[in-house]
């Protein structure tokens, strides 16, 4: 059977794991992005809170993602929990970073200035300091999403969702007939919905860039 | 006066100035054993243009950012038209004190609309009234407001920028303004028109201003009482821009005055104050025969030729008519440089000392001719104005002599408590 045959035949498995390898990546990436911009905003001012933000953070990606789902599957199971908690985890990093980058590179005079006409400190963050910050925020996000596609590929082996499987499954049936179809077009898959969720964000900074600081 | 008035109307009629009072203020930063500001004490009237000038690191900006608290002071008091505003909610005052800074500090991520709108919509101004606020702004500042309400920050030249600042400092119509270098970072022709716009704005608004600079010609251009400060903030004179220049207090100040004091102190009076000659005239309609009559008869030896709308147009010598042989057309010299009456006389000097008859035809309103001023005027009249300051700043003198022996005395007596 040639690539494009199983394809045309599993198509109907095949779009139900992309759809969850979406699904899941995408709803992990609202919460890192959430949990990751809070932690920015609470560790920005303090060099030492950022730092320590910034090394934790940087500590979870060296875990090797097969270990860490590994560790977790003892202590939460089988399935989505341990997908979460990693993909979660993973995505953090470039969130944190891009986002005290992004705070504390916005003009001092700026939030001087907002401070000098009377914005009350929660007017100054929302209003002045986010937007800001949000281009390199953004970088972040896009950042992680590209990783965390990658990443959950590996949840499959804790029986979580998405094209993984497709990957797991060949590699574990090697020299059976659709092995390295199934490995090719789990790999494929995962690049191209890469380029449409990078699309999705080049497309949102389009769209939530103020103009004025567009480049 | 003013404040009540404009308290007892409900209309939005525009606020003036309010008096503002430092008390001793100091700042101290924990870990460094000198104050940044050293007890200040000042006494800025209503509607009064009051400039911070001193070499950088004195503490004029510290001193400016505690009157809103930018800065917390570390003790004193400060009193805005004698309410203590020392211990209020900072955000609170902040909004009733305008704001502008060194590069305009707008948001760049807002309209020029947007960023104007800010503080009158804190204040919960309704929409509508916001909407009228900001193309009035505008207006003011000399912008047009179809063209500008929708751009952003960055599609603005360094000028236009800061002149959207000064709008958004006061769009609340605030009593107070407080201004931060604001001209720092523009290039000087601009500046000259900044500042011409800030006398203007501040002529119809009479706003409490006060202003940080290092720049002492600005100063002296701007400032109703220049306070000369030195380290730690110490007030080394606080005078009238006149008084300071013919009189500083000491070596600090008169250095920081720099060389041609005199020649500053031309800047301070207007055409208008000195005395404007009359010149005999003629018009370009007169018939040949009365100008040569003229010019024989008269003592003057020289007539001044005016277009048929009384501007001035050609210097007449005697002996001109002759030389071109009896033509107007080709007689006389052109007149190329008038002052008018709100010219100073900084200006009206230049122009006569560029002028090859030594004066230079002043103009009204409409170009009109009124008289002539020349270097002996000048010359009489800046040496009235030096004398007179002079005199002015003895009085003073005096007056700050024993205010401090009071203060020495004081500290004597407050050092041997301690």
């Amino acid at each position: 059977m040639s690539f494009w045959e199983y394809v045309a035949n599993r198509h109907q498995q095949l779009l139900t794991d992309a759809f969850q390898h979406v699904s899941a990546v995408f709803q992990c990436m609202v919460i890192a992005t959430v949990l990751g911009v809070l932690i920015g905003v609470v560790s920005y001012r303090s060099g030492w809170g950022s730092s320590v933000a910034i090394t934790s953070t940087a500590t979870v990606l060296t875990i090797p993602s097969l270990a860490a789902i590994g560790l977790l599957i003892p202590l939460v199971g089988l399935g989505v929990a341990p997908t979460v908690i990693t993909l979660t985890l993973y995505g953090l990093l470039p969130v944190v970073r891009n986002s005290i980058v992004g705070l504390r590179g916005v003009d001092p005079a700026l939030v001087d200035a907002a401070k000098g006409i009377g914005m009350s400190r929660t007017a100054r963050l929302f209003k002045v300091e986010l937007p800001l910050a949000w281009p390199p925020i953004l970088t972040g996000i896009r950042v992680s999403t590209q990783m965390l596609m990658g990443i959950a590929a590996i949840a499959a082996y804790a029986s979580g969702p998405g094209l993984g499987n497709e990957i797991f499954r060949g590699i574990a049936s090697l020299g059976s007939a659709n092995a390295i179809n199934q490995v090719l077009a789990g790999t494929l898959g995962i690049v191209v919905l890469a380029l449409l969720f990078d699309a999705a964000y080049v497309l949102l900074g389009r769209l939530t860039i103020p103009r004025g600081i567009r480049v | 006066m003013s404040e009540t008035a404009s308290e007892t109307v409900p209309e939005p009629k525009a606020t003036s100035g309010a008096a503002i009072q430092l008390e001793n203020l100091s700042k101290r930063y924990p870990g460094n054993p000198n104050p940044a500001v050293e007890n200040v004490s000042m006494e800025i009237k209503a509607g009064e243009t009051v400039i911070f000038v001193g070499p950088s690191g004195c503490g004029k900006s510290t001193t400016l950012k505690m009157i809103n608290r930018l800065i917390e002071p570390t003790s004193g008091r400060i009193r805005i038209d004698d309410e203590d505003v020392t211990d209020i909610d900072p955000v609170k005052l902040r909004r009733k004190i305008g704001y502008a800074i060194q590069s305009s500090g707008l948001f760049p991520h807002m309209t020029v609309a947007e960023n104007i709108a800010l503080v009158p919509k804190m204040v919960g101004w309704s929409k509508s009234r916001v909407k009228d606020r900001v193309e009035e702004m505008l207006d003011l500042v000399g912008l047009d407001p179809r063209e500008f309400h929708g751009r952003y920050p960055r599609a603005l030249s360094g000028g236009q920028q800061q002149r959207v600042g000064v709008a958004r400092a006061l769009a609340a119509d605030p009593p107070v303004l407080l201004m931060d270098e604001p001209f720092g970072a523009v290039d000087p022709i601009t500046r000259d028109h900044l500042q011409d716009e800030l006398i203007r704005l501040q002529h119809e608004l009479h706003k409490t201003i006060v202003f940080v600079t290092h720049d002492f010609d600005e100063a002296i251009k701007l400032g109703d009482r220049i306070a000369v400060l030195r380290e730690r903030s110490h007030i080394a004179q606080f005078d009238t821009p006149e008084a300071i220049l013919t009189n500083p207090t000491d070596d600090f100040v008169s250095g920081f005055v720099g060389a041609g004091a005199a020649l500053k102190r031309l800047n301070l009076t207007r055409v208008r104050e000195v005395e404007i000659a009359d010149f005999p005239t003629v018009t370009v309609d007169d018939p040949l025969q009365e100008i040569f009559n003229k010019l024989r008869s008269g003592s003057h030896n020289e007539l001044l030729m005016l277009d048929r709308r009384g501007r001035p147009y050609k210097w007449l010598r005697r002996g001109d008519l002759m030389r071109a042989r009896g033509s107007l057309a080709r007689a006389g010299q052109l007149v190329h440089d008038t002052v008018t009456r709100d010219a100073t006389l900084h200006d009206a000097l230049e122009a006569v000392l560029t002028d090859s008859g030594g004066r230079v035809a002043v103009t009204g309103r409409r170009g009109e001719f009124t008289g002539v001023v020349d270097m002996h005027t000048l010359m009489n009249s800046v040496h009235e104005l030096l004398e007179a300051d002079r005199l002015a700043a003895i009085e003073h003198q005096h007056d700050l002599e024993e205010l401090r022996v009071h203060q020495t005395s004081e500290e004597l007596e407050g050092g041997a408590g301690a």
